[in-house]
């Protein structure tokens, strides 16, 4: 009989892998919903994403403890700008982060105020200049106010 | 068939259309298929009031936890310029992340074009980011089966699940897939899937100043988004591929890529 040695070593080999597979993959392990090719998955992934943290809580989240820079934005041709673009994601201020950053830099102001006269798309139609010849170096916010987007005093 | 069995059979009958049409009053299926949330999300970008700035690439790397300086990113913005002799010059500096400040259009390996006003046909920006296809290749490919459709039709990726073979990073047709620098697992746009789950929109969305970026509902009739795309002339990315993508552009150029 020890022909069947090996057949014995290759079946407690199968056995072991069984076993280690039903303690391995979680119990909700499987096909969730009808699409066999598109929905073979673990689904607690799913709550996993839904508790991702948000940071970005938008401009509503600003208005009542922030109301005058609020309404002066949205009185202002920058109205279409959310805070968070300027300050940083709130996350959960005041508690986390107590304090939010300001953006003064030229870069800033740059990303949509470089004059770039391109046909077909509505970047030709905002008021822009060119950086290398408009006071090169110097913040913007010096002489404009961003939320009255003000000519200079 | 006599008098009798007639009119109990009759009766029985007329029981039974009224309960029928009665349970019908009661539980109005219509409302119970409108309740019942079926959501399909989709993502519709008009090319047209792009401006460029970037901003939803920032606010996407800062709400996903994109480390800022890597040089990947699970949404970009391209530019193109198509100039009177019909070349074309596209970039992405840094995915966009601050924008396109200058007219010189990067070249790679340190070399620049600059191009007269005069001398540009046409010029644009492209957002890109996960078309959430109705077929994904990348899903199909994942021999572990970490990444995913959900019921509503976005493709996320299992991170605990993930062993970063890479396969559906090559599978992607449109490049939007690639390596999580910190997690070192396959990273995606998922359409802030914990955002809109809890009703707000993706932090691109909301960042986007023109409206350039919208998201919806193709299942729900009542949706604006959804009405644009079955009403107005739309398209898609790569459709030979068969992928069926659910990003819906306005002002696609032939040049796009």
């Amino acid at each position: 009989m020890h022909v069947l040695r090996p057949l014995y070593v290759v079946m407690a080999l199968v056995a072991a892998i069984l076993a280690a597979r039903m303690l391995v993959v979680p119990k909700d392990f499987g096909i969730h919903g009808s699409d066999y090719m598109y929905s073979w998955y673990r689904k607690a992934s799913e709550e996993d994403w839904k508790a991702f943290k948000v940071k970005y809580q938008g401009r509503d989240y600003c208005k009542d403890c922030h109301p005058d820079p609020y309404q002066q934005l949205r009185s202002s041709p920058h109205k279409v700008i959310e805070c968070e673009n300027c300050h940083g994601p709130a996350i959960d201020h005041p508690s986390n982060p107590p304090k939010l950053s300001i953006d003064r830099s030229r870069e800033l102001c740059l990303r949509c105020h470089t004059y770039l006269p391109y046909p077909t798309s509505k970047r030709a139609e905002i008021r822009g200049f060119d950086p290398d010849r408009h006071n090169p170096g110097l913040e913007c916010a010096g002489c404009h106010d961003p939320h009255r987007a003000s000519k200079p005093k | 068939m006599n008098r009798r069995d007639f009119l109990n059979l009759s009766l029985k009958g007329l029981a039974g259309i009224t309960l029928a049409k009665g349970l019908d009053e009661i539980f109005q299926p219509r409302e119970g298929l409108a309740s019942s949330k079926l959501v399909r999300w989709v993502f519709l970008v008009d090319t047209y009031k792009c401006i460029g700035c970037g901003f939803c690439v920032k606010a996407c790397k800062l709400e996903n936890e994109i480390p800022l300086e890597a040089n990947v990113s699970r949404t970009w913005v391209e530019r193109y310029v198509v100039t009177r002799g019909g070349r074309v010059f596209a970039d992405t500096p840094k995915e966009a992340r601050d924008g396109f400040t200058t007219s010189r259009v990067d070249l790679g390996m340190g070399r620049y074009q600059d191009m007269k006003r005069e001398n540009i046909d046409k010029a644009f920006f492209v957002p890109k980011l996960c078309n959430q296809c109705a077929k994904p290749p990348c899903v199909q490919v994942c021999p572990v089966g970490a990444t995913y459709q959900t019921a509503d039709g976005v493709s996320l990726v299992d991170r605990k699940w993930c062993i970063g073979c890479g396969y559906c990073i090559m599978a992607c047709p449109y490049g939007m897939r690639f390596f999580h620098p910190v997690y070192q697992v396959a990273e995606k746009c998922n359409f802030c899937y914990h955002r809109i789950t809890k009703g707000m929109k993706p932090a691109c969305v909301q960042a986007c100043p023109t409206g350039a970026r919208k998201i919806g509902n193709i299942k729900d009739p009542q949706d604006p988004v959804a009405n644009i795309i079955m009403t107005q002339r739309v398209s898609i990315h790569k459709p030979e591929y068969g992928t069926n993508p659910q990003v819906y552009f306005i002002g696609l150029s032939e040049e796009v890529r």
